[in-house]
């Protein structure tokens, strides 16, 4: 095999070359034709997916050769199962994000092309963090997908609230790569080696109780801060809603999803392939983040009066969930080490469908009642029972109410941490997770008991907001995540497909 | 007709009734007529189907799960959609087919407010479906995700079109409509019980080596595999979530409120099937996977069966609104049937059986009369009402039947699931503790006594004297065509239950009698 393996790369090239295109166009076309530049990024981001099938199916097409995993750069940068799963949850969640965006930023008639760009220039540093199996291209993806995120963020710049939200996410983005960084040279520093494999084996060495070493502890528990404040998880969440809230719509749905997944992602490789041999480590700390994180993330999203800040804090809750497979790593054999790693990446592939679908919806919902304010929705099934319908589907199955795919996420996740159900701390774990999901229940039902159960409040002219259209690649966005969230929820084969193929890589653990 | 046997007949009594709600989608709101029709067909196709099942049931050996099949569903965690019917199952699936289509024929002209008759017949038919499908689900994930789905009908039928009289709740500043109050802690209560199911029913799983079968669970249940503080603990899980549902004291609170809310025929609904999913987990789950769990548990059941037999009784007499006080008889009812279920003998369980179905049909004309009457009178104080054989003759004698067949009138359906059910707990399963469950019976005794206490009072507040002076002028129609149409034949099933009660027995006895002796074998081995 070749080391520099355009084939596998390909998916990357053409995210580049799409994003670069994207700007040319932005240049020379009228402002009116701006959304052109948009266009282009989204027919990028499809163009880029089928390498993604291609490699996936090397092996079974004629004149292909090389199957999976390729390995490039000394084991740096590795396209295997995972990769390709997540890389294409991130060009689903670029697709959808451009699709939420168009109609939105083009109302606002400024800096369209670039909006367009940054948002591609993110989704390819996620799709490189897929890939990257050392702390050097792991940092750089991150900050690749962050960076473009900051400026996002603060893309109203004549709404305090937007440029609060880009200065805190600024601040606190910088402040976790300050200690994720710190954290990566510790861990450097005492085990050698900045590829997982080399640290790996450094941790697995006979003769060598690293575990025992107090710098290198304190590296792993820095690099596991410095994704706390990625993913948002308890106590590092504080900056999550403020910034959801003020954000764009469409941009708070990518921090949601695609920044939360690479932050995952990058998590998910760190803690079963670089320190797989110190599980003992990281279980414990993530068991607290995750009671943490469902607990503290529910109670305050129960108070919340903005929908918008409600699945900020929402989001905050299911980062626990997404974490509690990880919690009992340290007493898991390699099959369970495999499940609770299918655990938490079929978690994130569902939840990255019905939480960008929840956003759609919402910016629909807000694009009608004039606000995301709770109180505005009332009675919006009256004028508006199409978006209704939508945000109902899509909270509920945030929820996990079957038949909806939420249910499943629930489920692998429960299944993941009870693998060890003779132990105390699992079962502890589980309990406190059952107990979230009512608490859950709870707010999202608020928001659809506001939408059905109570009338349209007076400032609200039912019959002007209901005839308001919506942009139509927003109604594209909403449709397909609907009818993925239908769809899985009956037959959740389809992403537990994907979830499984991934688990090969927890197994070497 | 053999495809017909191998699974298809039941998946088409499961999905006909979603595939009408997803039709009914398709048709403009405007079109009512249309609607209702369609909704009709597909509940009575259902219905049909399940009657063919009926037929061509093979009742000779009810122990075994017929028409069923066993198909991949999700390889991933090993779950498989596998269904099948033995004789437990059946008249609990004719039952639910059945009530779907006459509570579509009672709603043809009583929409509650605000009307909008779509959107409330897709409800229905997709709680339709949920109740069809927990009753030939053999897959515990399957059964979760049935059992969970006629959530979210219920709570929006509650939600949009219950109670709007506004209630007064303790530590609360302001009123809240009793709809309001009711959908959201129906939810919640259900939810709650129903995740400490699902962590149940993992944990079985993972004990059994990844599978959820249902029948390979109870082999090895049988097996012992199961023994020990681990079954404890993943029968209390289940307990919870069945327990919620059934619902038994203390965990009925949602009850009362759920079905006074309820629009008439979502109580019906939630009456007459609902809360047998939950009695029907027990005896479909709890006892055949975990028996010696069952054993240890069954007094503790017994003893809050009758709490609930008499808690629910004199919660009854404490009524003055005559819905809430048909709600608070299903707690006394639905008592009957857990004790029955805590004997753990075959007298028991099919009392539990028959219990369920003629609580089914008694209770779910019960609340049909209960909303006929609201929609005449357009209040439920019963101090107000009265004299109602005399102003509406037909709804007063169909309700002064129901009421004689709920208090467990020898010849009428109530009748055997009380009597036998106090039959069994008077002689329980061996190694069960002869004290407890004959005191049982003693109370259980007591409470069928306080039943017609109360059921008589609220047919002579109801039924009997003058027409008080407010309705003199009234002048109520009669119950009309689709009324007549909804009730006669459940008064009819009442009459045929209670003379043959071998209706149902025919069907449950072998499969009863087969459940028994695997406990009796698992205990006593």
């Amino acid at each position: 095999m070749p080391s520099f393996d355009y084939h596998a790369l390909l998916p990357e090239f053409i995210i580049g070359a799409s994003l670069l295109a994207a700007i040319v166009v932005d240049l020379v076309m009228p402002p009116e034709r701006k959304y052109l530049a948009g266009v282009v990024g989204l027919l990028g981001l499809v163009a880029a997916s089928f390498p993604l099938l291609t490699l996936a199916t090397c092996g079974s097409i004629d004149g292909c050769d090389g199957g999976l995993p390729r390995s490039m750069f000394g084991g740096s940068y590795v396209v295997d199962e995972f990769a390709l799963v997540l890389k294409g949850l991130f060009i689903l969640t670029g697709v959808v994000t451009l699709l939420l965006s168009v109609g939105f930023i083009e109302s606002d008639r400024y800096y369209e092309g670039e909006f367009y760009f940054l948002v591609m220039a993110s989704v390819a540093g996620a799709v490189i963090m897929a890939s990257s199996r050392d702390l050097i291209t792991l940092f750089v993806a991150l900050e690749l997908v962050s960076g473009p995120a900051f400026l996002l963020a603060g893309w109203r710049k004549g709404d305090l609230r937007s440029n609060e939200a880009a200065l805190k996410f600024f601040l606190i983005g910088v402040l976790s790569s300050a200690i994720l960084l710190f954290g990566m040279s510790l861990v450097y520093g005492t085990t050698g080696s900045v590829t997982f494999e080399g640290i790996r084996a450094a941790t697995l060495a006979p003769g060598v109780a690293l575990a025992e070493e107090p710098v290198f502890v304190l590296g792993v528990i820095f690099v596991l801060v410095g994704f706390g404040f990625k993913i948002s998880a308890v106590p590092f969440h504080f900056w999550a809603p403020d910034t959801y809230q003020g954000a764009p719509l469409p941009v708070a749905a990518y921090l949601s999803v695609g920044s939360k997944a690479a932050g995952f992602v990058g998590l998910l490789t760190l803690c079963y392939l670089a320190f797989a041999g110190v599980r003992d480590i990281w279980g414990p700390i993530l068991w607290l983040l995750a009671a943490l994180s469902m607990t503290v993330g529910n109670l305050v999203a129960l108070r919340q009066t903005n929908v918008v800040r409600l699945l900020g804090y929402s989001s905050v809750a299911h980062a626990g969930f997404i974490l509690v497979p990880f919690a009992m790593a340290a007493a898991l054999d390699a099959d369970g080490l495999g499940d609770a790693f299918f655990g938490s990446v079929t978690y994130l592939l569902v939840y990255a469908f019905m939480n960008l679908g929840a956003f759609a919806a919402v910016m629909a919902a807000a694009e009608k009642a004039g606000s995301a304010e709770l109180d505005d929705f009332g009675g919006l099934s009256r004028y508006a029972p199409g978006v209704a319908a939508m945000v109902a589907l899509f909270f509920f199955s945030l929820a996990g109410i079957p038949p909806l795919a939420g249910w499943f996420a629930k489920f692998v996740m429960f299944r993941a941490v009870l693998i060890e159900s003779g132990n105390a701390w699992a079962v502890g774990l589980a309990i406190v997770a059952a107990v979230n999901a009512v608490i859950a229940l709870f707010y999202y039902a608020k928001v659809v008991k506001a939408m059905y159960f109570d009338g349209v409040p007076d400032r609200i002219d039912a019959d002007a907001a209901g005839a308001r259209s919506l942009a139509r690649p927003l109604v594209l966005a909403i449709g397909l995540t609907a009818a993925a969230v239908l769809v899985a929820g009956f037959f959740p084969q389809i992403l537990a497909f994907f979830g499984d193929a991934t688990r090969a890589i927890a197994l070497g653990g | 007709m053999s495809w017909f046997e191998s699974g298809w007949g039941l998946s088409l009594i499961v999905f006909l009734p979603l595939v009408g709600a997803g039709v009914l989608l398709l048709i403009p709101k405007s079109k009512e007529q249309v609607v209702k029709t369609t909704a009709l067909l597909f509940s009575l196709a259902a219905f049909a189907v399940s009657v063919v099942v009926l037929l061509q049931f093979d009742f000779d050996g009810t122990e075994a799960f017929q028409f069923g099949t066993d198909l991949s569903w999700i390889p991933a965690i090993n779950s498989r959609y596998h269904i099948g019917i033995d004789g437990i199952s059946l008249p609990l699936l004719v039952l639910s087919t059945f009530v779907l289509v006459l509570a579509i024929v009672y709603s043809w002209d009583h929409w509650p407010e605000p009307r909008n008759p779509k959107a409330f017949l897709v409800l229905m038919l997709v709680l339709g479906t949920g109740m069809n499908g927990t009753f030939v689900a053999l897959d515990l994930i399957l059964f979760f995700i049935f059992f969970e789905v006629v959530l979210l009908p219920m709570y929006f039928m509650i939600g949009i079109w219950g109670d709007r009289k506004p209630i007064r709740l303790p530590g609360w500043k302001r009123d809240v409509e009793t709809r309001l109050y009711a959908s959201i802690k129906f939810f919640l209560f259900t939810l709650f019980g129903s995740a400490f199911m699902l962590l149940g029913f993992l944990a079985l799983s993972w004990k059994a080596g990844g599978t959820f079968d249902m029948v390979a669970l109870s082999e090895m249940g049988r097996a012992g595999v199961f023994a020990g503080a681990f079954g404890q603990w993943v029968f209390a899980a289940l307990f919870l979530g069945f327990a919620v549902k059934v619902p038994m004291w203390p965990l009925h609170s949602w009850l009362p409120d759920a079905h006074t809310a309820a629009p008439t025929v979502g109580s019906v609904l939630l009456a007459a099937i609902l809360l047998k999913l939950g009695s029907y987990g027990f005896v479909r789950i709890s006892l055949p996977i975990l028996p010696e769990q069952a054993q240890d548990w069954a007094p503790a059941i017994a003893i809050l069966a009758v709490i609930a037999i008499i808690y629910g009784s004199l919660a009854c007499l404490a009524q003055t609104d005559m819905k809430r006080l048909i709600a608070f008889s299903s707690v006394g009812h639905m008592g009957f049937v857990m004790l029955g279920i805590a004997t753990l003998t075959d007298v028991g369980i099919n009392a539990a059986i028959i219990g369920m179905v003629a609580h089914g049909i008694i209770t779910g004309l019960l609340f049909f009369l209960a909303g006929s009457m609201q929609h005449r009178y357009h209040t439920r104080e019963m101090a107000r009402l009265g004299g109602a054989m005399k102003s509406m003759p037909i709804i007063g004698g169909i309700l002064a039947f129901t009421a004689m067949a709920s208090l467990g009138l020898p010849g009428l359906a109530g009748f055997w699931g009380e009597f036998m059910a106090l039959l069994g707990s008077y002689n329980p399963l061996d190694g069960l503790s002869l004290g407890v469950f004959r005191t049982a019976m003693v109370i259980g005794a007591i409470g069928t006594v306080l039943t017609a206490g109360y059921l008589l009072w609220m047919l002579q507040k109801v039924n009997l004297g003058e027409v008080p002076e407010e309705w003199r002028d009234a002048n109520f129609h009669d119950a009309d065509g689709y009324e007549l149409g909804a009730w006669v034949p459940l008064v009819l099933a009442t009459l045929a239950i209670g003379i043959f009660p071998k209706i149902v027995f025919g069907a449950t006895d072998d499969a009863v009698v087969n459940l028994v002796e695997n406990i009796s074998r698992a205990v006593g081995g």
